[in-house]
């Protein structure tokens, strides 16, 4: 692993550099705002050191002398007080103000252009861009364009951390959190991960690679063997034999998933429940649970099979498996998937 | 408080105070202090409860029905009745009347003891009906919302548990308190502990009227 | 005094009362428990301090070639686990506070010293368990526990460990019982509110954190061990369970611990500087006051640890004000204490060093603090070693200064002995220039882009690395060099004077070392706390 490490960092970015490359349309305007804080700073770490320096050698024990009399009186001292208070109090507001609206256009992003799924699980990062074109550890991204990311983990919390792009969003399991950007500058560019997940932490890395528009446009082409998202999904429903049983014309008696995605379904139990997102996920991985009224519950849970990149994928088949003519609205989650 | 003098000599408070006024306050408010952290504590607790009422407010309501409000409402009486009877011996000890204050005391503990026993039986009765998801036990729930339902019977468990667990603490320091009385020595350092333990056992009291609201009134109607 | 003459007569004390096992062990005087816990604290810090050696050794280089990735992450843990629960969060209350508080309010004691004695069993059976279950069995999932790393994905005894912290805790909160209700009900005939000595306000305060906070930690704790015991899952996302309301409940306690830690350092920096000044507190109402408003504040502002986890935008948002709000007080501090040196007269003893490094190195600590107060440059060096920086700049930059400036101011008070000055005032250089050099490249190093927590990092940050693990050899200097010339000045030092420093407050009215019950005679006060002036010119000339 250690040589690993070694031989695949240097290839994705060289030197240090005490303030990062600036490489999205954010990282200057972050930059800017440090700059201004480490000024601020300095100058009231300036105006300390002096005043010590200054009172300490004018004041000390041995020199008779300085000046030692009228003290500010307890008055003059609140006035003081409260003046440096105030000033502070201005410094500090404005600083916030703008640190806070620079936060708003990171976390509440503009509109995206496309959306790209990242599952975290100790240690890897797996991406998938919206054709359905994946990869693991690297992030092809077009220059130029507002991408958001859609962030979750298969473990434990990892973090999303690109710092030539002042980026970082945890991965958190069980919810799915956005986080937006737009690279300016194509180039490779280091991809951390920022919290800390476990034995390999350290090795949790990635690199997200920024390309011309063309250039990402052929880079897809290259890697479109799979096609697109639902596409993957129906080959991962082929691959764990999930056709054996719910194809319509197979001898194992199972409810046909054609036209599923958001009808009411009645259970063996007398309950009705929504077919959703939710439902369908719960129903790969604890198939027992909620089991169709009028079948046996024969089907095995894919918990341990199945991971969470395969999961939304097979999602997307189920979806489209839309009998011709008929397409359904997008039906509403139902109660808390995301706390 | 002020009305008996002690009977015994040994009425001198300790040496690092100056006086038995000073003594007294000093412990009450070290009680009401350590009261502050339990409220702490439970409140974290209720805190997070509230947080996921808020966030899945139908399966926890529909959860909720699967409680026993009988007995709920049952328990909660006892420990109202039972705190009543705290505050008796109290008053019993600062008259100085040594047998009353040993019965109310009796009393008390009787009612804590059965406060438990029928906690105990509703714990019983959930784990038949498979609705104990705690060591690996299988959760069976005929709801909707199973897993946000275990959720909700998780925050029970830990709830009542931690809840039991201050009862048990009561009783034994009650029972400490039985034999105090029993030796009837210092009359005034009795009050004083008579006093702290009527705080601990009240406030054990209110805690569970709050965990009684949150888990078995907050509940959908059926 | 002559050496001989004090010797011959060494003067009825509370050391002299007793050397049997039990005299230590089962003594209920506030002073031999502050000495207990001084010996304990001191072999917790040892221990953390070996494990950020091995730490910073590790880091020399990119590679990880001194140990494993699951060692070096036990390593962490086990520095972060011992700094902050055994030794930062009790090192000053429990040490100078204890020994203090009675004496500078002229109480004979604490109000319950039998809860003083079981606080500190507590404590040390505690921080030993707690220690053997994490070394012993490997705990690698951080300070922090943060789920479900720590409930689902570690299968060392991480169960041991929190039990271990939460038991300890029990300990914060009978200190801070003791402490509050001590100073409520026990001060001196005459001893108001406002003319208490500054570092009894801290340790108000501090006490009044650790009452109102500590719960909430033994609650989430319970709530953990719960769930890796009895597999209930509140945390669990498989349920529908939140990992982040983990962190909001840990750090509702971890936060105003932050608070904990620094203020009882802010308390004895104010007595040093007005001490060295010869001269009265600038601002003693403000400084007072900002005391309590830090705890006060310190309660609102946990949230800006999950700036970055994802909380409701406004939540972060109002986190970030807060944050930006507690440092005001802060900022008055700073500039009071400097204030005071202001037409003073003063002499640079070793304590005085020690609270102008304290001075300094808060500045800088604090500062930083806002930049991580501020969201958009918290988004980039969340988790970084900016944050490394930033912390250690104000609990060992800060805190630890301020408990070594201190430990020389009281020792005195403390032992009956005399220090050597002089290779104090190397020690303090040594720790102040050792300081910065370990932890001012890591705030380089955070900017460009290192995470925290990683044992392997790319080749470029070696040179930052390399300087910080240099420091660390001269950080440990300045930590040992106390230790030895502290230790022979308890039996070669000379004797101290009641009152070596000519210093204010009651706890110099007495010997030193005080007498058992630390006064002969009950004492009463008549006037403001910090009173140099009538104390340097008793004749009342004018200044």
């Amino acid at each position: 692993m250690n040589d690993e490490v070694a031989d695949y960092l240097p290839a994705v970015e060289k030197g240090l550099h005490l303030i990062p490359t600036q490489a999205s349309s954010h990282a200057g305007q972050v930059d800017q705002l440090y700059y201004v804080l480490i000024a601020a700073c300095a100058i009231i770490l300036l105006v300390v050191v002096g005043m010590i320096t200054w009172f300490g050698f004018r004041y000390r024990a041995g020199n008779e002398k300085a000046d030692r009399s009228s003290r500010p009186s307890t008055r003059t001292e609140n006035r003081v007080e409260i003046a440096v208070l105030a000033a502070m109090l201005g410094v500090f507001m404005v600083l916030f103000a703008w640190a806070t609206t620079l936060y708003l256009n990171v976390y509440r992003g503009p509109e995206p252009a496309m959306t790209i799924d990242v599952v975290g699980k100790q240690w890897m990062w797996k991406v998938q861009h919206p054709d359905g074109t994946r990869e693991i550890n690297s992030l092809h991204v077009p220059a130029d364009e507002v991408i958001q990311l859609r962030v979750t983990s298969q473990d434990v919390i990892h973090s999303f951390f690109v710092p030539a792009f002042r980026l970082k969003r945890d991965v958190v399991p069980g919810t799915e959190k956005m986080a937006w950007f737009e690279a300016t500058e194509p180039g490779n560019y280091r991809l951390f991960c920022a919290e800390y997940c476990g034995s390999f932490h350290s090795r949790m890395l990635g690199k997200v690679v920024v390309m011309e528009k063309g250039d990402y446009q052929a880079w897809l082409t290259r890697q479109r063997s799979g096609g697109r998202l639902a596409a993957i999904g129906q080959q991962l429903f082929a691959a764990h034999g999930c056709s054996g049983c719910h194809k319509a014309q197979s001898g194992v008696r199972a409810p046909s998933l054609a036209g599923l995605y958001g009808r009411r379904v009645a259970l063996e139990d007398g309950r009705v429940v929504m077919a959703d997102d939710a439902y369908i996920r719960d129903s790969i991985l604890q198939p027992k649970k909620q089991v169709v009224a009028g079948f046996e519950p024969l089907m095995p849970s894919f918990a341990g099979q199945l991971d969470e990149g395969d999961i939304l994928p097979l999602i997307e088949y189920i979806k489209s498996l839309q009998p011709s003519g008929r397409n359904k609205e997008p039906v509403p989650m139902s109660q808390g998937v995301r706390p | 408080m002020t009305t008996i003098p002690s009977t015994t000599p040994k009425a001198k408070p300790d040496e690092q105070f100056d006086d038995l006024t000073q003594q007294r306050h000093a412990d009450l408010m070290g009680m009401w202090l350590f009261l502050a952290t339990e409220l702490m504590l439970f409140g974290g607790v209720f805190t997070g409860f509230v947080v996921y009422r808020y966030a899945y407010p139908e399966a926890f309501a529909e959860a909720a029905t699967h409680l026993d409000l009988v007995l709920g409402m049952l328990n909660t009486g006892l420990l109202v009745t039972s705190s009543l009877f705290m505050a008796l011996s109290e008053r019993a000890v600062g008259a100085d009347r040594k047998r009353l204050t040993l019965l109310f005391l009796l009393i008390t503990i009787g009612m804590g003891a059965v406060f438990l026993g029928i906690k105990g039986y509703e714990w019983h009765h959930e784990y038949s009906q498979g609705l104990m998801p705690i060591l690996g036990l299988e959760f069976v729930y005929s709801g909707q919302h199973a897993d946000r339902a275990q959720l909700f019977f998780n925050f029970y468990y830990a709830m009542t548990g931690l809840h039991a667990m201050h009862m048990g603490v009561g009783m034994i320091w009650l029972m400490v308190m039985v034999v105090f009385t029993l030796r009837w020595r210092d009359p005034p350092r009795l009050r004083r502990q008579f006093q702290i333990s009527g705080l601990y056992w009240a406030f054990v009291d209110v805690m569970w009227i709050f965990i009684f609201t949150l888990l078995y009134l907050l509940r959908a109607s059926s | 005094m002559s050496d001989d003459a004090a010797s011959s007569r060494a003067p009825e004390s509370y050391l002299t009362h007793g050397w049997r096992w039990r005299d230590w062990l089962l003594t209920t005087d506030h002073k031999r428990v502050a000495w207990l816990y001084t010996v304990s604290i001191t072999g917790f810090f040892f221990l953390g301090g070996i494990a950020a050696l091995l730490i910073r050794l590790e880091l020399m280089t990119p590679q990880g070639d001194l140990v494993s990735a699951d060692i070096y992450n036990q390593l962490f843990t086990i520095h972060g686990v011992v700094m902050v629960w055994f030794f930062l969060i009790p090192s000053i209350p429990n040490t100078l506070g204890n020994f203090l508080l009675p004496l500078m309010i002229g109480a004979k004691d604490l109000a319950f010293p039998r809860l003083n004695l079981l606080s500190w069993y507590i404590y040390t059976l505690g921080g030993i368990f707690t220690m053997a279950a994490v070394i012993t069995s490997g705990v690698d999932t951080g300070w922090t526990f943060y789920t479900p790393l720590s409930t689902q994905f570690t299968d060392t005894a991480v169960i041991a460990a929190i039990a271990g912290v939460f038991v300890v805790g029990f300990s914060s909160i009978l200190t801070g019982i003791n402490f509050i209700v001590t100073t409520h009900k026990m001060r001196a005939p005459g001893l108001t509110w406002f003319r208490l000595p500054l570092f009894v306000w801290a340790n108000y305060a501090t006490s009044l954190v650790m009452v109102l906070a500590t719960p909430v930690l033994s609650a989430t704790l319970l709530l953990l061990i719960m769930e890796r015991l009895l597999g209930i899952g509140i945390f669990d996302p498989r349920l529908g369970g939140d990992p982040i309301l983990f962190q909001h409940l840990f750090w509702f306690y971890s936060h105003p611990a932050v608070y904990i830690m620094i203020l009882p350092g802010m308390g004895v920096v104010s007595e040093l500087i007005t001490c060295f000044s010869r001269k009265t507190v600038f601002g003693y109402h403000g400084m007072a006051l900002s005391i309590l408003a830090i705890s006060v504040f310190g309660f609102l502002v946990w949230g800006h640890h999950m700036f970055v986890a994802g909380q409701s935008l406004y939540a972060g948002i109002m986190f970030s004000l807060f944050s930006f709000l507690v440092a005001l007080p802060s900022a008055i501090k700073t500039f009071n204490w400097t204030a005071t040196l202001y037409k003073g007269r003063l002499i640079f003893a070793s304590p005085m060093i020690y609270a102008l490094s304290f001075i300094g190195l808060f500045t800088i600590g604090g500062f930083t603090g806002i930049f991580l107060a501020s969201l958009a440059v918290d988004i980039h060096v969340h988790d970084t070693y900016f944050v490394v920086a930033h912390f250690h700049y104000i609990m060992v930059g800060s805190m630890v200064t301020a408990y070594l400036g201190g430990l020389h101011f009281w020792w005195p008070k403390m032992t009956g002995r005399l220090y050597p000055e002089v290779w104090a005032k190397v020690a303090s250089l040594a720790l102040f220039i050792g300081f910065n050099l370990t932890f001012f490249p890591q705030y380089l190093l955070g900017y460009a882009g290192m995470p925290r927590r990683y044992q392997t990092y790319p080749e470029d940050f070696q040179i930052l690395h390399a300087m910080s693990s240099l420091g660390a050899g001269v950080l440990a200097i300045g930590y040992l060099l106390p230790l030895g010339y502290l230790l022979w000045s308890l039996r070669w030092g000379a004797r101290a004077p009641a009152d070596p420093w000519r210093a204010a407050g009651l706890e110099w009215r007495t010997g030193s070392p005080p007498p058992p019950h630390n006064f002969l005679k009950p004492q009463t006060v008549s006037g403001p706390p910090y009173d140099y002036d009538t104390l340097d010119n008793p004749q009342g000339e004018a200044r």
